[in-house]
């Protein structure tokens, strides 16, 4: 084992090089010594000689309620996407819920109706679940931990060691309005962005989409949530010894996104999405792919934004229209604002 | 965005990077020195190196306050975040670095009351609304900083709040490139001076760098264009063959500085007979403390700080970096026991360090260049 951090810190849960460590020193020496591949955020495993993909996601978001969505909606959105970016079909979940004695009724029953309506809106059913409560002050109002399982799509074979030299990278739609939308409602900032709101959807209808007339091309997909699309691509190309190439210019960012980044040194490339997906497609396929993305709804702002390059082995290089080019490295931490 | 892509558009950049490489032609070598920690944090973001010619070099300068800060000041500030009843508060810059005992955020986990502020006047609304607590902000920067401290500073003494106080670390920028200068390894042909700093003490107090050194200093923005126009302007000062102060960043910076902004600093801050700065060793009249008519919001006179010292580990190689003498990926830690989220030395330290930020945007780039083969 190779886990030497003294303690646990916040960094160990965001997503980033900390959280990496901490499974591949830890956990998966200890739980997964049986793990050919590299483990990613569903498995694909065989039961009675039926193939099925489950996963598991904890949801512990502050404030609870923000623009756009709400801890309810990510706990249901969150595994579905899951799911859907391991090339699965959402089919059930269970849920946990941890609660803090003192909760109003009416914010769990908000967030209990949030989750309905999301698992609604997905096609999921919930089928099972389980209640804690724990004394005040040793939660933050709820936590929400849910399980999913789904059947994995025909034809599709995603993974890291597919991916390909020239294979394109497609992003879904603009980056970073979870992250920050949750940044501004902390209420910590005097900033606002009226039109900002969490991106927290299923993103399972484009990878059907997909999947449909591309499945031969589909090598890798990643929902980037914590530590952005810079950490999802880190990982890829860690994952498969090759380099991810980003074009600045084409990766959609939103002003307000982009204004709020500026305004706190911090990196669009960084900030977690809840309802976007980065894809790996071969080349001949990426016009294909993309066609019938802005076809789906909700997907018109799906583009390339990159592809995959042999050098630098296991980075990923952002270029601008000018020339100049940078390493983007995966997030140390939570991302923090800079200031003086 | 307004004011942001004008100064990011491809086609002026590329005109000006191509007026540049036939000002600096290819008989001589240019080492141009940028002060501020914004302006290396934006040369590696927006990969400006690579539209440089090779014989222009740039050497990142002292102007990153997260860098030059001192171990043991950290340890004297989060000595006193042990009391349960203190709530320590900082800009989101320091919350990674280490002190002996670890950072501000390890101090977090392990239970102590750290929080983010954004500004000093966050923390004293903190206090405002902890009257039973006392509400400690630990105040790092430059001058860009140091006005918002003082008029925080003033607000509490007017509004009598009690349970405030402020651990002074401030800092001034003109010292420093002094002690650059003076050093005797030190060959630098201009400078690109600091932005935000300028914004408040304005251009005057540069004028001895162009006057008695005979460099160059132009005081500039940070985007991209920003840069290179102020590169442009070093170029024709020296091939010129003159030295003056310019101020590339006029949409910002007023010659005069802010009168109101200094006015508040001198009110409520006096100079230190010295202080020290990782990697340069003390500087006489250098940083700022709080005078005695503050007393009472003065972290170091109303409470016991310790006072650690804590000296650079000896095989870091930060003074030099800092000064150009070597560069980040020639120091003996680099990319080994130095890394950005295990930083040895102070370059390291803030995304604005040097070292971090050859670490974070350039190392493995780097490494494919020299090596011709994977890092």
């Amino acid at each position: 084992m190779s886990f030497l951090d003294p303690q646990i810190e916040m960094a160990h849960g965001a997503g980033g090089k900390a959280s990496r460590r901490l499974i591949e020193g830890l956990f998966t020496p200890l739980l997964f010594r049986s793990a050919l591949e590299p483990l990613s955020d569903a498995a694909h495993i065989a039961i009675n000689g039926r193939s099925v993909a489950i996963t598991t996601d904890s949801f512990v978001v502050s404030p609870l309620r923000f623009p756009g969505g709400s801890i309810g909606e990510l706990a249901i959105n969150g595994t579905v996407n899951d799911l859907a970016v391991s090339g699965a079909r959402p089919d059930a979940i269970v849920v946990t819920f941890v609660l803090e004695a003192g909760l109003p009724t009416e914010m769990l029953e908000a967030e209990v109706r949030a989750m309905g309506m999301a698992a609604e809106h997905a096609g999921v059913r919930i089928v099972g679940g389980d209640t804690k409560v724990v004394e005040h002050g040793k939660a933050d109002n709820m936590y929400i931990t849910t399980t999913g399982i789904g059947t994995p799509l025909g034809g599709v074979d995603l993974g890291p060691q597919t991916v390909r030299t020239g294979d394109k990278i497609i992003l879904s739609g603009p980056i970073g309005d979870h992250g920050i939308t949750i940044l501004l409602a902390r209420g910590e900032l005097d900033l606002e962005a009226a039109d900002l709101q969490s991106d927290t959807r299923s993103v399972f209808p484009f990878v059907e989409a997909m999947a449909e007339v591309a499945a031969l091309g589909m090598r890798w997909m990643r929902d980037p949530t914590r530590g952005g699309v810079a950490t999802s691509l880190n990982e890829l190309a860690r994952d498969c010894g090759l380099a991810a190439h980003l074009f600045e210019d084409e990766i959609p960012v939103r002003d307000s996104v982009r204004g709020a980044c500026e305004l706190l040194g911090l990196d669009p490339l960084h900030i977690a999405n809840e309802g976007q997906f980065l894809a790996v497609v071969a080349a001949e396929y990426a016009d294909i792919a993309l066609n019938i993305l802005h076809q789906t709804a909700g997907g018109d702002e799906a583009c390339v934004i990159g592809e995959v390059r042999e050098q630098p082995v296991g980075a990923v290089l952002v270029t601008t229209r000018y020339g100049g080019s940078r390493i983007v490295d995966m997030l140390v931490g939570d991302p923090l604002p800079r200031i003086c | 965005m307004k004011f942001v892509d004008e100064f990011r558009d491809a086609t002026v950049i590329t005109k000006t990077a191509e007026e540049i490489r036939r000002l600096a032609g290819s008989s001589r070598r240019y080492r141009f020195m940028e002060v501020c920690g914004g302006h290396t944090h934006a040369i590696y973001r927006f990969g400006l190196k690579d539209i440089l010619p090779e014989n222009i070099e740039l050497i990142h300068g002292p102007g990153c306050p997260v860098c030059v800060l001192p171990m043991g000041r950290i340890d004297d500030g989060l000595s006193l975040a042990h009391d349960p009843n203190v709530i320590f508060t900082a800009f989101g810059d320091m919350m990674r670095v280490p002190g002996t005992q670890g950072s501000p955020l390890e101090h977090k986990a392990r239970g102590m009351d750290v929080r983010i502020v954004y500004s000093p006047s966050d923390a004293l609304k903190l206090a405002k609304a902890n009257p039973d607590r006392h509400v400690m902000f630990f105040a790092i920067g430059f001058e860009t900083t140091a006005p918002s401290t003082a008029l925080t500073l003033m607000r509490a003494k007017a509004e009598g709040v009690r349970n405030f106080s402020v651990f002074c670390n401030h800092v001034t920028i003109i010292p420093a490139i002094r002690a650059i200068l003076d050093s005797p390894d030190m060959r630098l042909d201009a400078f690109v001076g600091p932005g935000h700093v300028s914004t408040v003490i304005g251009c005057r107090p540069y004028e001895w760098i162009a006057k008695d050194e005979h460099k160059p200093i132009v005081i500039s923005g940070f985007e991209p264009l920003d840069i290179l126009q102020s590169i442009l302007m070093i170029l024709r000062q020296l091939n010129a063959d003159e030295h003056k102060v310019e101020n590339q960043y006029k949409r910002v910076v007023p010659w005069e500085g802010n009168r109101a902004a200094l006015k508040a600093m001198a009110e409520v801050f006096q100079l230190r007979p010295y202080f020290e700065w990782r990697g340069l060793g003390f500087i006489s009249q250098s940083a700022l403390s709080i005078r005695d008519t503050y007393a009472e919001w003065d972290t170091e006179q109303r409470f016991h700080v310790p006072g650690v010292r804590v000296t650079d580990p000896k095989a870091a190689q930060c003074g030099e970096v800092l000064k150009g003498v070597l560069k980040p990926i020639q120091c003996k830690l680099f990319g080994k026991e130095c890394t950005p989220e295990h930083p040895v030395g102070a370059l390291m330290v803030s995304s604005e360090g040097s070292c971090a930020a050859y670490y974070n945007y350039e190392h493995r780039k780097a490494m494919v260049h020299i090596m011709g083969q994977p890092a």
